[in-house]
């Protein structure tokens, strides 16, 4: 069976690189291991058969999202030394977190999980499958009002984004288009009459 | 045999993971950003596994509407982040104190 290596072995992958991830001291670092993450994610996500979703997550993710992290983190020229200083001060704190949020779930799903009766997978869709076009009939039939939500959305962030980080600087020079079309002659000749000057 | 526990498992240790770095990253919102990016790449893998084992593929719609609020939530946290900078040179979380009172 091939299936428990790719697991396992993406599985391993995917929490070496959450790890780097929280313990990185370099963002550029950080980024790119996150960016590990998300591409081992997408694997485990082909192998319980979401297609669609391993590919718009290495799209929408990888190809935006963390190129759009990646320009704010080389944008802002962050001091390297003062993250190493609370490292090791909140370090015990987060491992504690840690095992106690991961004691709390493993729990719940290892004793909840076995009564449920859900434990085997079902049986792989036939090699003709389209997981795109049953997304595709599911979103534009019973989510389509979710749907147009979720452009509106990202309509408002584009909108946010823009107005938060657009400045105006009070002493720049730059053409007022709509002043220099509605001017008219008063406003720019003066005649004025004056003596001819005589020689002396 | 991969059961549902173990993809759960897996998922449960990625968000405790991610909780974990943001306690651990306290001076640097760019990776407390990055972290709550992560928890929602857990909670995403919840609904992806619950989807297959279910055999509901609303939960990969809604993983769907999960990525385009998570797109938008990273543009305009960068965004914040950015004018933020702007205004205070530094972006360390335990500095941006300015409404205590």
């Amino acid at each position: 069976m091939i299936e428990p290596v790719i697991f396992y072995v993406f599985g391993g992958l995917l929490i070496a690189a959450a790890v780097g991830v929280i313990t990185s001291r370099n963002p550029v670092h950080a980024a790119m291991f996150l960016v590990l993450s998300f591409v081992t994610s997408a694997f485990l996500w082909m192998l319980l058969e979401a297609e669609f979703l391993a590919i718009v997550l290495v799209l929408v993710y990888v190809g935006a999202v963390m190129v759009l992290f990646l320009f704010v983190v080389m944008m802002l020229d962050v001091e390297v030394e003062q993250v190493k200083a609370s490292f090791t001060r909140y370090a015990p704190l987060g491992i504690v977190v840690l095992l106690l949020i991961a004691a709390e779930l493993g729990y719940v799903f290892w004793s909840r999980t076995q009564e449920l009766g859900m434990l085997e997978a079902p049986s792989p869709a036939p090699a003709d499958f389209s997981n795109t076009e049953m997304l595709g009939n599911l979103l534009y039939t019973h989510y389509v009002y979710p749907f147009e939500l979720a452009a509106v959305i990202l309509l408002v962030a584009i909108v946010a984004a823009i107005t938060l980080t657009m400045r105006r600087r009070p002493g720049l020079k730059v053409q007022d288009i709509r002043k220099q079309v509605a001017v008219n002659r008063d406003d720019r000749v003066r005649l004025v009459n004056m003596e001819a000057e005589k020689d002396e | 045999m991969i059961t549902i526990s173990h993809y759960l498992t897996l998922s449960g240790l990625l968000f405790s993971l991610s909780v974990a770095g943001i306690f651990i990253n306290r001076k640097n919102l760019i990776l407390l950003l990055m972290c709550i990016e992560l928890m929602l790449l857990a909670v995403n893998f919840n609904f992806v596994t619950l989807s297959r084992f279910l055999d509901d593929p609303g939960g990969q719609v809604f993983v769907f509407f999960i990525l385009t609020v998570a797109a938008a939530e990273s543009a305009i946290g960068l965004a914040i982040l950015v004018v933020l900078f702007r205004s205070r040179r530094s972006i360390d979380v335990e500095q941006l104190d300015s409404l205590k009172g």
